[in-house]
């Protein structure tokens, strides 16, 4: 069932990344990447972090990605042109993204030791999760909090209209 | 029948699927001229370290890699939230998406 279900959700990993790159829509790619960021909930699942799977739907697969189809419909977004791109990109970029990938690939089959993951292994329940987040870990907790609202506060001055100089003028 | 519903995935496959992953999202924001759909291909790599955080959690059978991702999400979301602000503020300057005409500084 496990190896199923690996194969299943992995496959539609792999697909809808293909997509995204593939579609000329931006409404579409975000339609893949929801694809994407679904199908890794149920891979969190099979390795037994319940938390992260029901984590991942609602935060990635919802609000990131309403935020980033928002967008999309908001600018109107057409199809992207298809152009060349930039030099940099063809004589550093792709060689780089081989060698990325070889040296992952090699490292990975040569990793000694790795386990297996079952069906019948435990899953990490939230309050295991929960007990050292708020005592270890309570500091960095809560100063990501502060993040947030910057980051909030950030993207209003950033998305309001005028941004700055009409207000300063009246 | 019954062995193969009961069969077992090695953890290095998840590594692999996480490495192939991160690769696809560097391509694309290499070969992506749209600034949405390369800041798309930026969550796909975000998304896929995740996975590997989460494989090496539960290799060593500890929560850290699982609070890991947990800080990651937050961040990403910090990240989503003002790189979109920032896409609106430069579509409603340059009125376009494509990153050629978006050229102000470059040399």
């Amino acid at each position: 069932m496990h190896l199923i279900l690996f194969f299943m959700f992995a496959g539609f990993c792999l697909a809808g990344a293909v997509n995204l790159l593939l579609q000329s829509h931006p409404i579409n790619s975000a339609l893949s990447l929801i694809v994407v960021m679904t199908s890794l909930a149920v891979l969190y699942l099979l390795l037994g972090a319940e938390f992260l799977a029901a984590a991942q739907v609602i935060v990635y697969a919802g609000a990131i990605m309403v935020l980033f189809t928002l967008v999309v419909m908001l600018l109107n977004a057409g199809r992207e042109a298809r152009t060349r791109g930039s030099l940099a990109a063809r004589v550093v970029g792709f060689p780089a993204v081989v060698t990325i990938l070889a040296v992952l690939a090699t490292v990975v089959l040569h990793l000694q030791g790795m386990g297996v993951a079952r069906a019948s292994d435990g899953i990490t329940s939230t309050a295991e999760l929960g007990a050292v987040l708020f005592t270890r870990l309570l500091l960095p907790f809560e100063v990501t909090s502060v993040l947030i609202l910057i980051a909030i506060l950030g993207a209003v001055a950033l998305a309001r209209h005028g941004n700055g100089e009409e207000a300063a003028d009246k | 029948m019954n062995s193969f519903f009961t069969q077992e995935v090695p953890l290095s496959w998840y590594l692999m699927l996480s490495a192939i992953l991160f690769s696809l999202g560097v391509v694309g924001f290499l070969i992506k001229r749209n600034l949405i759909t390369m800041f798309m291909s930026i969550e796909l790599m975000l998304n896929a370290v995740n996975l590997s955080f989460v494989t090496f959690a539960r290799q060593w059978h500890t929560v850290q890699g699982q609070i890991f991702v947990l800080f990651v999400m937050v961040v990403a979301a910090a990240e989503a939230a003002v790189g979109l602000a920032i896409i609106i503020a430069v579509f409603r300057t340059r009125a376009t998406l494509a990153v050629d005409r978006i050229d102000l500084m470059k040399l």
